[in-house]
C-alpha cells in the first residue's frame, strides 16, 4: 500500500467526502414534491387518461374511421359504427380498456380529427376491472370537463405537429 | 403470338391484345382506373400511361395493341413523370374524406396514389362539389369522389343492359348520374359497387359499419338460383357484414346478382327463430333442444305407431344443401315412407318417370355466352337466373337469335328474335307449332303432334324452327314457368322433341339453388339417391290432397313457397303433427306447426350445392347462427337417432357428402327422352291466372332482405291485365278487384298491363296478398270490389 493511500484510510477521507454530500443536501433547498399536497409540473405532451373532444358547436369530433382501433398496439380500443339519422358516420360504441392501454399515444397521432386525445389526468383507479373500461359517454364527459386544458395543450404544440 | 419486351423482360402476347392485358398476364403492374377486363376500353383515365420505344409521347397501355418487337417501359422516368402528373390531376377534385369513406383501405385511388403519385400536393384552390341523388336502397352515392372512369356507365350499357347511369356534361361539369330522378332498377346493379375504383358508389346496407381491415373473408355459394354464384363473404366478429363476388370465369365471371349480394341482410331479421319452439296444449313455448327434439320425435312416433309411416310426409325447400336433402330422404325412407318432395312449385308429375336422373342445363353455363340460337320456353330468365340472363344477353349481342314462348311479354335486356306470347294453355299450342314447323323443315313426321297444334303455323314459328336447325350452337331452354305449368310434362316432351329434331341441346333452368342437388340426393317420391329405383311415394300435391297425419318441413314456408298456398295451408292445418325445421318464425307457421326447430341458413352451415350445370360446390359456414339455431343436417342426424333408425352416426357433414357423392359417381347428365305423344286434360275456361315467383319473392331469405324489398322490383301483389281482358270482364282499369278460386279469395289492386295476353291475368306468387290464393294457371273469377 502506498503512503497517500495509507493516509486516506487513516483519516477517513472518503467517509467525510460522502458525509459532505449528505450534509449539502440536508441543509440545501428541498425538491421533494409533497404529493398529494403538491404536484409535479406536467408537459403539454403528457400522456394520461383519454378523452374525446367535441367541436365548439357541441358536435362530437369522432367520425368512426377506426384508425385508432387499428393502430393500437395493445388492442385496447373497440369501436362499432353506423350511419346516424342525419347521414353522418358515427360510433355507436367506443371503448378504451385502460387495463390494456400502454399509453403510447398512437391513437392520438392516428386521429385525423383530433377526437381522441390523452389528457393530463393520471389520477384514477378502479376497484374491479370493469372500472378501467372507459365508454364513449365517459370519454366525452372527460373531454367536456377538460376541454380548456386540452385545447391549450394542442395550441402549445401546434408548431411541432 | 408475338414477342414483346416490357421493362426489359421478353414476354409472349396474343396478337391484337392490349399492352395492359399482356402485362397483367406476365404479372407486371400497370396502374389503371377505367380499364376492366370485362368492359370495353375507354382509355379516359390516362393512369396507365407507359413509355413505348420509338413513340414520342407516353401512350395508354389499355388502348395500345401489342406489336412484334415492341419495347415497353412502365417505370422509366418518362412513364413515372406521366403517371404522377395524371394522378395529380385526378386528385385535384377528389375530396380528402378517406377517414369517413367506406372504400378507405380498399380504394384503388388510395393505392395508386401511394404507389404512383406525388408525395405532396401543390393544389390550393377550391374543389368541385357534386350533388348526390338517391338512386335506391342498394347503392349509396358520394359523387364528389367520382374520378369519371365511366366503368359504371359502361357496365350498364354492356353487361346489365340498362342505360340508367350516364355521364352528362363535359370537363369540370361532367358528372355521373341517373338520367331520371329514379332508383336504379337493374337486377345486377350491385356490381357497380365493386367496379367503382373509388368510394363514389358504395353499398348502402354495409354503409359505415365496418372497415376492410377488420373483415375476415370466407368462401360460399349462393342458393338463390341455379347458377350457384361464387361468393366471398366478409365477416366481423362472426357476423356477416357483406357479400361480394368471388371470381369464377365458368360460373359467375366477376358478377353477382343483387339477390345474391344483399340477401345476407335477412340473416339478422327480427323474424329469425332463436330458440326451439313447441306447442303444448295449444300454447307456444320456448324450450331447450333436448325437450324440443324429443317432443318432435315422439309426435312423429305416435303417428307411425297409429297409422303407419305411410301417413308421414316430408317437404324440403330446394335451397337446402345436398347433405340436408339426403339426410331427410334417408330418414323418411328408413322410417318406411316415400312421401318426400321438393318440387312444391310444380304441378304436373305425369311424366316424372320419364325425367332424367337430374334435369340439368344441358350445357355449361359459360357456353351460353357463345350460343347462336336459343328458344326460351316459359322463362323470365332475367329475373329468374339474372346471371344466365346476362350470358344470354352476351350471345344475343353477338348475333344469336334468342326467341321466346311466354305467357306474358316480360321485359328483356337483349334483342329478342321471335316472341310468341300466349295464354298458359296457348303456350303449348305455340310450342307444338314450332315443333311441327321443325318437323316439316326436316321432313320428319312426329306421331300424335297435330292434335297439339292449336294455332296456325305462321312464319314466326317457321323462323324459330329454322334458326334452331341452322344453329351450330343452339339450345332449347325450359324456364321456371314451364316447370310451374299444369301441362309441364307436355312442354318438356315437346321441348325435347324440338331439340332432337333441330339437333340442338335441351336444357332445364332449374327453379331453386339446389334443385339438381335435390334430384341427385333423392328428395323425390319416385326416385332414390342418384336416381335409384324405389317404392314410389306421393308427390306434394297428392300428400296435401290425401291429407297425411304428420309432416316434416325442411326450410320451407308452404304458405309462400308452394304454388298452391291455399291447398298447402289447408292440409297443414288439418294435419295432426307438423315439425318445421325453419330459420324463421312467422305467425302463419305458428298456425299449422307443432314444433319449430330453428335452423342455420346457408351462410351459417357447411354444405354443398349442385348448380344447374351439375357442378358440385361445397362451402363451410361463415358466421355463427343466431341464438340456439343449429345446422339442419345436425338436427336431422339427431332426429334419425331419436327415431331409432340406423346409419345416422355422422361426425361431420363431409361424411354425408362422401356418401351422396359415392352414390352419384356414375350418374351422367342426359336430358333426352323418347317421344311419346302427351295427352292433355281439358284446357281451363274463362280468365286464367298466369303466375311466377318474382325475383325478390323466391325464398324465405330473399323475402326478408329489407334492402331488396325496398327496390322497385319488389312491389306488392296486384292483378295485371290488359285493357281487352278488363273490358270483357267488365272491370275498370284502376281500383281493387276481388279474386276468387274455389273457396280461397282475396282482394288486390288492378294494374292495366298490356304485357299480359287477353284471356289471362297475371298475379305474382310468393308475395304478400297472394298467399291465400291458389290456382296457378287455372281459371279464376274476378269481380270489381
Amino acid at each position: 500500500m502506498s503512503a497517500p493511500n495509507i493516509l486516506k484510510s487513516l483519516f477517513l477521507k472518503e467517509l467525510f467526502a460522502g458525509l459532505g454530500v449528505t450534509g449539502r443536501y440536508f441543509f440545501g433547498k428541498k425538491f421533494t414534491v409533497q404529493y398529494p399536497d403538491e404536484r409535479a409540473p406536467l408537459s403539454p405532451r403528457f400522456r394520461g387518461r383519454h378523452a374525446q373532444r367535441r367541436y365548439p358547436n357541441g358536435e362530437e369530433r369522432c367520425i368512426a374511421c377506426k384508425l385508432c382501433e387499428v393502430v393500437c398496439p395493445a388492442l385496447a380500443i373497440t369501436i362499432e359504427s353506423e350511419q346516424r339519422d342525419d347521414g353522418s358516420r358515427r360510433t355507436t360504441r367506443y371503448d378504451i380498456d385502460l387495463s390494456k392501454c400502454i399509453f403510447c399515444g398512437f391513437c392520438e397521432e392516428a386521429c385525423p380529427v383530433d377526437a381522441i386525445v390523452e389528457t393530463r389526468e393520471y389520477e384514477y383507479h378502479g376497484e374491479v376491472r370493469s372500472d378501467l373500461l372507459m365508454t364513449k359517454e365517459q370519454l366525452l364527459a372527460a373531454g367536456d370537463r377538460l376541454e380548456t386544458q386540452i385545447e391549450a395543450d394542442r395550441e402549445a404544440q401546434a408548431q411541432y405537429r | 403470338m408475338v414477342d414483346i419486351e416490357i421493362n426489359g423482360v421478353t414476354i409472349k402476347a396474343e396478337e391484337g391484345a392490349m399492352v395492359i392485358e399482356a402485362a397483367d398476364i406476365a404479372g407486371i403492374t400497370i396502374p389503371r382506373f377505367c380499364y376492366h377486363k370485362k368492359l370495353s376500353i375507354a382509355a379516359n383515365c390516362r393512369m396507365c400511361l407507359v413509355e413505348v420505344e420509338k413513340v414520342g409521347k407516353p401512350v395508354p397501355a389499355c388502348a395500345t395493341p401489342v406489336t412484334g418487337g415492341m419495347k415497353v417501359y412502365t417505370r422509366s422516368p418518362k412513364a413515372i413523370a406521366a403517371q404522377r402528373s395524371v394522378m395529380e390531376f385526378l386528385l385535384i377534385n377528389h375530396p380528402l374524406d378517406c377517414p369517413i369513406c367506406d372504400q378507405g383501405g380498399e380504394c384503388d385511388l388510395q393505392e395508386m396514389a401511394m404507389g404512383f403519385g406525388n408525395d405532396v400536393s401543390r393544389y390550393n384552390e377550391g374543389k368541385r362539389v357534386v350533388r348526390d341523388r338517391n338512386i335506391g336502397p342498394l347503392i349509396a352515392t358520394d359523387m364528389t369522389r367520382c374520378i369519371h372512369c365511366t366503368r359504371c356507365v359502361r357496365f350498364g350499357q354492356e353487361i346489365a343492359g340498362m342505360m340508367e347511369l350516364g355521364a352528362p356534361g363535359r370537363g369540370e361539369h361532367m358528372r355521373i348520374t341517373t338520367y331520371l330522378e329514379d332508383a336504379v332498377e337493374s337486377e345486377l346493379s350491385g356490381n357497380v359497387i365493386d367496379l367503382c375504383p373509388v368510394g363514389a358508389l358504395t353499398s348502402k346496407p354495409y354503409r359505415y359499419t365496418a372497415r376492410p381491415w377488420e373483415l375476415t373473408a370466407h368462401h360460399s355459394v349462393s342458393p338463390h338460383d341455379c347458377v350457384g354464384a361464387n361468393l366471398r363473404v366478409d365477416t366481423r366478429a362472426h357476423r356477416v357484414m357483406r357479400v361480394v363476388p368471388r371470381e369464377n370465369e365458368e360460373v359467375n365471371e366477376t358478377w353477382l346478382a343483387d339477390r345474391d349480394r344483399f340477401s345476407y341482410t335477412a340473416l339478422y331479421d327480427k323474424d329469425r327463430a332463436m330458440a326451439p319452439l313447441i306447442k303444448r296444449d295449444g300454447q307456444w313455448q320456448e324450450t331447450d333442444w333436448d325437450t324440443a327434439l324429443t317432443f318432435a320425435a315422439d309426435g312423429l312416433k305416435r303417428i307411425i305407431a297409429r297409422d303407419g309411416a305411410a301417413n308421414l310426409g316430408a317437404l324440403a325447400a330446394d335451397w337446402s344443401t345436398t347433405e340436408e336433402l339426403y339426410l331427410l330422404q334417408k330418414l323418411m325412407r328408413k322410417l318406411g315412407s316415400s312421401h318426400i318432395d321438393h318440387r312444391v312449385r310444380q304441378q304436373d308429375f305425369s311424366d316424372q318417370d320419364a325425367m332424367p336422373s337430374f334435369p340439368w342445363l344441358g350445357q355449361s353455363i359459360a357456353s351460353l355466352g357463345s350460343l347462336d340460337a336459343a328458344l326460351l320456353v316459359g322463362s323470365n330468365v332475367r329475373h329468374e337466373q339474372p346471371l344466365l340472363g346476362q350470358r344470354l344477353r352476351q350471345a344475343a349481342l353477338k348475333g344469336a337469335k334468342v326467341s321466346l314462348i311466354n305467357p306474358m311479354d316480360y321485359d328483356f335486356h337483349f334483342p329478342v328474335g321471335e316472341k310468341l306470347i300466349d295464354t298458359p294453355a296457348g303456350m303449348l299450342g305455340q310450342l307444338a307449332a314450332v315443333v311441327s314447323a321443325a318437323a316439316e323443315q326436316k321432313g320428319a313426321t312426329v306421331e300424335g303432334l297435330d292434335a297439339l297444334v292449336t294455332v296456325d303455323i305462321e312464319d314466326r314459328h317457321r323462323a324459330i324452327a329454322r334458326s334452331l336447325i341452322e344453329a351450330k350452337n343452339g339450345t332449347v331452354l325450359l324456364g321456371n314457368i314451364s316447370a310451374y305449368h299444369p301441362a309441364a310434362g307436355a312442354l318438356r316432351q315437346l321441348g325435347v322433341q324440338l331439340a332432337d329434331l333441330s339437333d340442338v341441346r335441351i336444357g332445364f333452368l332449374a327453379e331453386g339453388g339446389n334443385s339438381v342437388g335435390a334430384w341427385l340426393a333423392g328428395a323425390l317420391p319416385h326416385r332414390g339417391t342418384a336416381g335409384s329405383e324405389v317404392d314410389s311415394g306421393k308427390d306434394w300435391r297428392a300428400m296435401f290432397e290425401s291429407g297425411l297425419g304428420g309432416y316434416l318441413l325442411l326450410g320451407l314456408e308452404p304458405e309462400r313457397d308452394c304454388i298452391d298456398p291455399a291447398l298447402a295451408t289447408r292440409a297443414l292445418d288439418a294435419a295432426e303433427f307438423v315439425v318445421a325445421l325453419s330459420a324463421y318464425d312467422s305467425p302463419a307457421m305458428r298456425e299449422y306447426a307443432d314444433a319449430i326447430l330453428p335452423i342455420a341458413l346457408y351462410l351459417e352451415t357447411s354444405g354443398t350445392y349442385v348448380n344447374g350445370e351439375g357442378r358440385w360446390q361445397s362451402f363451410a359456414g361463415c358466421a355463427n347462427p343466431p341464438g340456439e339455431a343449429r345446422p339442419a343436417w345436425k338436427l336431422l342426424r339427431v332426429l334419425g337417432n331419436l327415431l331409432d333408425t340406423e346409419g345416422f352416426g355422422y361426425m361431420g357433414s363431409d361424411e354425408v357428402l362422401a356418401e351422396v357423392q359415392g352414390a352419384c359417381r356414375d350418374v351422367r347428365p342426359d336430358n333426352g327422352r323418347a317421344w311419346q305423344a302427351p295427352t292433355l286434360g281439358p284446357a281451363p275456361t274463362g280468365i286464367v291466372r298466369t303466375t311466377d315467383f318474382p325475383i325478390y319473392a323466391v325464398d324465405p331469405m330473399v323475402r326478408r332482405a329489407a334492402p331488396l324489398q325496398d327496390t322497385p322490383l319488389a312491389g306488392a301483389a296486384a292483378v295485371h291485365a290488359c285493357a281487352e281482358t278488363l273490358a270483357d270482364a267488365g272491370l275498370s282499369s284502376a281500383g281493387r278487384v276481388r279474386v276468387s278460386r274455389g273457396d280461397s279469395r282475396t282482394e288486390l289492386p288492378i294494374v292495366a298491363d298490356e304485357r299480359v295476353p287477353p284471356g289471362s291475368v297475371y298475379i305474382a306468387s310468393g308475395k304478400r296478398g297472394s298467399e291465400l290464393l291458389g290456382g296457378a294457371f287455372e281459371s279464376i273469377e274476378l269481380t270489381q270490389a
